[in-house]
């Protein structure tokens, strides 16, 4: 049996490029939606469903990837994110899927925790272990269970907070892409690069966090 | 349409109709005027029961006439047989405590099932089923019908999909789309009514339990998420009664009836009828003539049903809180609740839902025949549109994430649920070892971390891999769910540019060759009718092919060919011009395929073409001229480049 090795890499498609679009992050999402509804009417395999199998093929790849790049583009962090991958960045390092590859083989993922949290996650973490070792005795600690929805909410908020930060970095993106100034683009890029990383730290924070909280 | 690519509209002969495939009933409908209608059986009614039995001699019998074999002769006859599709014998373990399905002694791949003297899979058996409906239909319209469009239960998975498509193929049928369920069902109620906003759609059917949440918009029918549980159903209140009565009947009178086939089908119908009657009344009495003279009564209420009942109808709520979630809307954004099979009829069912959503749902529509007419609306528009349809497109999910088997057993996901289909991702892989030639992949499919969790749907195995150092080769593999729900895959070695070569090991399924046996085998085709009907559809497949390069010879992009490409394609088209009079379809189909080949570039070009035409409004002239004359430079279209000139 031949061994298998799976490479992350992939092959980035311009999903910009899908719609005509420049690789500018700000984007206007109502006539995103316009006109992928548009090209879905023409190029939806709906359409193709008496045509001879070279065009119903083609019709199926030319709506996949309009699929394909609405899904990216429409999403804010996503579209971040593809943008980046675009620019050459490798994001797997805190993608979902390196998450629970990692809690799925029960190792340690080597997730850089932002200095700024260390404090806190240290807490949070406690609170959490106490949580779940009361619940397998079969008690929950109410004050446990108000800190970490204290917590919960904190994250959120950082979580918009987040999120603002980012497109007002959105709009240096937008106005150097064009000019193309090499230095500039790369360090806009970096700043992106770290802040998705810390919110997406965050997100496992709060989705550990619902998780402990439901069980 | 402006894009340049027309589709012809086709012969009235070449009708489209629309089948719901149910757990318990089937129903076939089509489009009349502006109107879906179901056809009615011979016998006048519209529900066809999903039931097949099987005489010592003669055909197969299907629908009410079968029903009455269930009862006198269970080991002849079989119903609910869709709760088997895509499975295997050992993950219907639990059925079988409920069931009377009789697995062959002998199980090698595809599940067999005996019925009387001889053992069918599943897809065979609702292939009979699929035929009856069919056989409705052409009495109906006094011609052939071999065109359909067939619902399958939302969360469905590739197997189930992929078993329900054989199913069709058996029976003589050829299944243009694969229709969720609860969407068709949407296209039904959004038909007349021009709807707009939110809708939920609420399916428990007698086997399989679906939510789909979509958002309608000036015809467009754009499910956001959906979720359900394939083994979830009336069939499951059914089974709850029928323990209790055949405990009683233990516990009462001394009485083990588990084994004993006829009485549990007696039951069965006596507590079906209590269970229907329980809607509309507050009280129901199951009763039933037992084997030796006796009789069984027993008095139910409707608060003892409910109680019953509630955790069964509990187990409908996770998705639909799941499906909300994924959907990213909270209860009282849902603009309207629709109301799709058979068990929602139940009171409590309904409650359920107002509870669930906040609001009355919609309870107009026949929840038994919405689903065939929505996919009699499905297919008309599949049929290139009428008047009612001209403005409808449905744009469905994935229910299920696709993943790959990665180091250590767990699953690295590719395609997450809820992406619109068609829907692809491309992955590259390469070799761990020094001359190593073949690479396998594990498919999956499921939200589980552990690729043993998740459903298992087919190992491929990239072969013909050039010997080179470990690490080196780079094959690229193209996973596409089509608009069917159904996983396609190719895959191409990157360094050698050579088409690497995949051997699919589905994990369920039945092979090509083993379906085309099973046509062979079928009832209503004897070898020369198959041979036949086989040489007919060839040849209008070669048609279909001439007509539409004649067409894309007018195209613009027919000058972005190169002389090698136009003369290749002009030699293939001659050749089938030559083959397609004989009466081998064997040679049509090849020489058919030969010219699909030759000019999928083509249709990739008019594609492209078409798209820049679309976002910028240019003719197809002056988008042809922007890709530039090339008939010498081997690949001389770079889409991403055109569309960013503007």
């Amino acid at each position: 049996m031949a061994t298998e090795t799976h490479n992350p890499e992939t092959a980035t498609a311009d999903f910009f490029a899908v719609f005509g679009l420049p690789r500018k992050l700000n984007l206007d999402e109502g006539a995103l939606q316009r006109d992928f509804y548009r090209l879905s009417r023409e190029f939806h395999p709906d359409k193709f469903a008496q045509a001879p199998p070279a065009e119903q093929r083609a019709a199926m790849e030319k709506s996949s990837q309009l699929n394909d790049a609405y899904r990216a583009l429409k999403d804010p962090i996503a579209r971040t994110q593809h943008l980046l991958e675009l620019e050459g960045v490798r994001m797997e390092e805190q993608s979902s899927a390196a998450t629970q590859a990692a809690r799925a083989s029960g190792t340690e993922k080597k997730q850089v925790v932002p200095p700024e949290l260390l404090e806190e996650v240290f807490e949070l973490n406690m609170q959490l272990q106490e949580l779940r070792m009361g619940k397998q005795m079969g008690e929950s600690d109410p004050n446990i269970v108000r800190g970490l929805e204290a917590a919960k909410e904190k994250f959120d908020a950082s979580l918009n907070a987040l999120t603002l930060e980012l497109k007002s970095i959105w709009n240096h993106w937008d106005a150097v892409v064009e000019p193309g100034d090499a230095a500039q683009k790369a360090s806009i890029r970096d700043k992106m690069v770290a802040l998705l990383n810390k919110r997406s730290y965050i997100r496992n924070l709060v989705r550990d966090v619902n998780e402990a909280l439901e069980d | 349409m402006a894009t340049g690519i027309q589709i012809e509209p086709l012969n009235k002969t070449d009708r489209v109709v629309g089948i719901d495939l149910g757990t318990t009933n089937s129903l076939v409908a089509f489009m009349q005027g502006e109107e879906p209608v179901v056809i009615p059986g011979e016998d006048g009614s519209n529900l066809v029961p999903s039931v097949v039995a099987m005489p010592a001699e003669g055909e197969p019998i299907v629908g009410n006439a079968a029903r009455k074999t269930l009862v006198e002769e269970p080991e002849r006859a079989i119903y609910s047989v869709k709760r088997l599709m895509g499975r295997s014998a050992a993950d219907i373990q639990d059925e079988l405590k409920f069931f009377p399905f009789r697995l062959a002694a002998e199980q090698t791949g595809v599940l067999k099932i005996k019925l009387g003297e001889k053992t069918f899979t599943p897809p065979e058996i609702s292939a009979m089923v699929l035929r009856q409906l069919k056989r409705n239909a052409e009495r109906f319209f006094g011609a052939p019908v071999t065109k359909a469009v067939v619902t399958v239960p939302a969360y469905f998975n590739d197997a189930q999909r992929q078993a329900t498509k054989d199913a069709g193929r058996i029976a003589g049928l050829d299944v243009l789309r694969l229709v969720n369920e609860p969407t068709a069902a949407s296209l039904a109620y959004g038909l007349d009514k021009r709807k707009e906003g939110v809708v939920a759609v609420y399916d428990l059917g007698g086997g399989t339990f679906d939510i789909s949440i979509l958002r309608l918009h000036e015809g467009i029918f754009e499910v956001i998420a959906t979720n359900g549980d394939t083994h979830l159903g009336g069939d499951d209140i059914d089974n709850l009664l029928i323990t209790i009565a055949l405990d009683d009947i233990a516990g009462d009178m001394k009485l083990d009836l588990r084994k004993n086939g006829e009485a549990v089908q007696a039951i069965r119908k006596a507590v079906i009828e209590a269970k229907i009657a329980l809607s509309a009344q507050e009280t129901a009495i199951i009763e039933a003539d037992l084997p030796g003279g006796q009789k069984y009564q027993r008095q139910i209420t409707r608060a003892q049903f409910e109680q019953l009942i509630a955790p069964v109808i509990q187990r409908t709520v996770l998705p639909c809180k799941q499906a909300l979630k994924d959907a990213g809307l909270k209860p009282e954004q849902v603009d309207e609740v629709v109301l799709v099979g058979g068990s929602t009829r139940i009171p409590r069912v309904r409650a359920l839902v107002k509870e669930l959503f906040q609001r009355e749902p919609h309870i107009e529509l026949n929840p038994d025949e919405v689903v065939a007419l929505g996919a009699a609306v499905q297919a008309d528009i599949l049929s290139g549109g009428s008047k009612a349809t001209k403005d409808m497109l449905l744009l469905d999910v994935t229910p299920l994430s696709l993943g790959i088997e990665s180091l250590g057993g767990t699953v690295a996901k590719i395609i997450h649920r809820n992406s619109t289909i068609p829907a692809s991702a491309t992955e590259h892989f390469t070799t761990g070892v020094d001359g190593q030639t073949n690479v396998a992949i594990h498919v999956v499919q499921g939200e589980r971390e552990l690729a043993k969790d998740c459903r298992s749907l087919a190992r491929f195995d990239l072969k013909g891999i050039p010997p080179m150092q470990a690490g080196l080769p780079r094959i690229e593999v193209r996973f596409l769910i089509d608009a069917n729900g159904i996983l396609q895959v190719t895959a191409r070695e990157q360094r050698s540019g050579r088409e690497a070569e995949i051997e699919v090991k589905p994990t369920y399924g039945l092979t090509d060759e083993q379906v085309e046996t099973m046509i062979l085998d079928s009832f209503d085709h004897a070898e020369e009718d198959f041979r036949q009907r086989q040489v007919v559809e060839a040849r209008i497949e070669a048609e279909t092919i001439i007509n539409a390069l004649e067409k894309g010879r007018k195209n613009p992009a027919w000058a972005l060919l190169t002389a090698d490409e136009k003369k290749d394609i002009d030699r293939l088209e001659r050749e089938l011009e030559r083959v397609k009079c004989k009466e081998e379809y064997k040679a049509i189909q090849a020489a058919t395929s030969a010219l699909n080949q030759a000019t999928t570039r083509l249709a990739e070009l008019m594609m492209e073409g078409a798209v820049a035409t679309a976002l910028h409004g240019k003719t197809m002239g002056s988008a042809a001229e922007e890709l530039g004359e090339g008939p010498t430079a081997p690949h001389p279209f770079a889409p991403a480049e055109v569309i960013n000139k503007k």
